[in-house]
């Protein structure tokens, strides 16, 4: 792989900001994720009211049906998920959003999209658990859960927002990767960015990027809705075309029927890997908050709302060279950038508001050729820049002076 | 375009089925398939929705489009393509402890949201595919892997439930009485909103061993002995005897569904110009 290439901020949006069609909007976090889904051509909302996301589901239960599209208030999140399921596979770009507790209830049916390849976005606004917790209070503890929270082998990808311009425009990036590779995507949020409101650009539509999913272009007799495209994907027809195709959640052939052969299952469940794992270059975005060319003293690495505290200690540190690497993209987790960026570093801190998630992926990147530090707070309040600062000093004295 | 046979619904590469002998399941099958065929639907326009369990496994069987979902959340997945393209025919196919159990409060909210679905309920009361345990439907005091001293639970009247939530259709069959059942069931495909077919079904494997009810043959009989149709001069007395069930339509009402509403909702937004933002 091309690190310099991949090197480049990507999730910076390339449109003309002057374009008439630009709208310059004071939204919170959870309206721009609906604006978002809503630009990159989401028309079915299934969800269930969950504090800190219950403004997507309000934004999206006045928007849609203005543009032709569905809300459907479901039972719970179980229901939901399997409704947004249903709707993709007539077509039509489907989404849900929720927060923890429902977060933890989509996570069976979020199985049947990976296996079912079945694209839709669910954006989880994650707040202080566990249980019910600390409603609703910011967390960022549902890093790993966000991976690994279903049982069985699976991989998917999951994105994170630092700021209300992020919400729309990585809800916009959910959709497109979720099309792209006929699978779910997770945009992991959390209750500052989605409660926080700023002032966001909000594209000519005519200039955002959009990708839709491959359509099959065989015989309708001949599809096989599991056969991969060299690409590893295969395209989807739409429940209702003239193709007839079956998707189950039971392990499957390409034929979509259920099938119990060990060579088969061993296959497709690689495939629903390496179907991610061979495009990273269109999957990873990170965001460096510093000159990647410089050499650090400290190497900061950050996600969603995080950053800002980050970036603002990083900039008031005295006689030490801090710069904050921001993870955009959290699964599959960008090994690559970061061990990049730790070769240029001295040492690495990582803060997070939960006891050590992503801490863990950094250190096994990094390895144990530099020191990896921590900063982690789980009480249901966010980071002030200064509490930042005061660990960034005490790793200065521990090992960079 | 020539008539579609029911034998053009099955996919018949995937014979033969996996249920047991004396099992309900294949009539039931049948009796879905002969209603297609006689509504002549065409096949790409029929999602057929399942969940787990041994009814579940039957759109293995059928040429229509399929989705085969999550235990107990089938009505959900079936409520997202209904929703998102009304113009499909969405049938729905669960058991007793699929559609009644685990998937009960899914069953009753799309009873309420009376959207326009057609859940064809097999009612062998037991959990067949994994031995044979207690469900929802299983009568008090019968003996299942799970209840070996006699259920302590009462069970559901699915129709009662379905009736009170407010589906448009509700009817009982049997797999005994197959001309009727393929009636109840094409009715409920062609009925706008929830339509719900509750199909009484034998499964001598597990429930009819367990509670010494005899052969398959004397299951099958035993539907014909309790069964009592709703406009027979003995349903109308409103006393059956016990054991005794009605079959038949239960429910039958024109109220608006779910999709036609959304519709209303959708010109209602449109007309207010949308985007308030």
């Amino acid at each position: 792989m091309n690190i310099a290439n991949r090197s480049k901020d990507k999730n910076e949006s390339t449109v003309d900001r002057g374009s008439k069609e630009t709208r310059r909007l004071f939204l919170q976090g959870n309206e721009a994720i609906a604006e978002g889904a809503i630009a990159a051509g989401a028309r079915f909302y299934a969800g269930y009211p969950i504090t800190p996301s219950s403004e997507i589901a309000e934004a999206c239960a006045e928007k849609l049906p203005a543009v032709g599209g569905v809300y459907i208030q479901m039972e719970d999140e179980l229901g939901s998920i399997a409704a947004v399921i249903g709707a993709s596979l007539t077509g039509v770009k489907a989404f849900t959003a929720t927060s923890g507790p429902g977060f933890s209830l989509m996570q069976e049916n979020l199985g049947v999209a990976i296996l079912g390849e079945v694209p839709c976005v669910v954006v989880n606004v994650q707040r202080s658990g566990p249980s019910t917790g600390l409603a609703t209070r910011p967390a960022q503890a549902d890093v790993m859960q966000a991976r690994w929270g279903r049982h069985g082998d699976q991989h998917l990808i999951v994105l994170s927002p630092a700021t209300v311009q992020e919400c729309f425009d990585l809800t916009v990036t959910a959709f497109n990767l979720a099309e792209r590779f006929r699978a779910p995507v997770i945009l992991l949020a959390d209750e500052i960015v989605a409660h926080m409101r700023e002032n966001v650009t909000l594209p000519d539509p005519a200039q955002i990027k959009i990708v839709n999913r491959k359509k099959p272009a065989c015989p309708p007799e001949e599809y096989l809705p599991f056969k991969p495209d060299p690409d590893g994907v295969p395209p989807l027809a739409d429940y209702g075309s003239e193709y007839i195709f079956h998707v189950t959640s039971s392990m499957h052939g390409e034929r979509g029927y259920s099938q119990n052969d060990p060579a088969n299952a061993g296959a497709k469940i690689k495939r629903l890997f390496t179907k991610l794992d061979n495009h990273l270059d269109e999957i990873l975005l990170v965001k460096h908050h510093y000159n990647p060319a410089d050499e650090l003293d400290l190497l900061i690495v950050t996600f969603g709302c995080t950053t800002r505290p980050a970036r603002a200690a990083a900039l008031r540190t005295p006689n030490l060279k801090a710069g904050v690497l921001q993870l955009v993209t959290l699964w599959p987790f960008p090994d690559a950038f970061i061990a990049e960026a730790a070769q240029k570093a001295r040492a690495v801190l990582v803060p997070e508001l939960n006891l050590g998630q992503v801490i863990r992926e950094v250190q096994r990147v990094v390895g144990k050729e530099k020191p990896v530090f921590g900063l982690h707070k789980s009480n249901g309040l966010g980071f002030l820049p200064a509490e930042i600062s005061a660990r960034i000093e005490e790793v200065a004295n521990q090992c960079l002076r | 375009m020539p008539a579609l046979s029911w034998r053009e619904y099955l996919d018949e590469k995937m014979l033969p089925h996996l249920w047991c002998p004396g099992c309900g399941n294949g009539i039931a099958l049948g009796a879905l398939t002969r209603a297609l065929a006689e509504l002549q639907l065409p096949r790409n326009k029929v999602v057929v929705v399942t969940g787990i369990g041994c009814w579940g496994k039957a759109d293995d069987y059928l040429a229509t489009s399929a989705l085969h979902g999550t235990h107990g959340r089938a009505l959900a997945f079936a409520t997202g393509v209904k929703a998102a393209r009304p113009e499909l025919t969405v049938i729905v196919l669960m058991g007793d402890g699929d559609g009644a159990t685990i998937g009960g409060n899914h069953l009753i909210h799309a009873a309420r949201r009376n959207i326009d679905l057609t859940a064809v309920v097999l009612n062998n009361q037991n959990y067949g595919m994994t031995g044979g345990q207690v469900s929802a439907t299983t009568p008090v005091d019968a003996v299942t892997s799970t209840t070996r001293y006699g259920n302590p639970e009462r069970d559901f009247d699915l129709c009662r439930l379905v009736d009170a939530a407010g589906a448009n259709y509700v009817a009982r069959g049997t797999v005994y009485h197959v001309p009727q059942l393929d009636r109840l069931i094409r009715d409920g495909i062609t009925k706008k909103g929830f339509s719900f077919i509750e199909v009484i079904s034998p499964c001598p494997t597990h429930f009819g061993r367990r509670n010494k009810l005899g052969s398959a043959v004397e299951m099958m009989k035993a539907l014909k002995t309790r069964a009592v149709n709703v406009n027979s001069p003995a349903a109308k007395t409103g006393e059956l005897p016990a054991g005794a069930f009605l079959i038949g339509k239960l429910a039958d009402r024109d109220d608006p569904d779910f999709t036609a509403r959304y519709a209303a909702v959708q010109q209602k937004a449109q007309a207010k110009g949308g985007f308030s933002s």
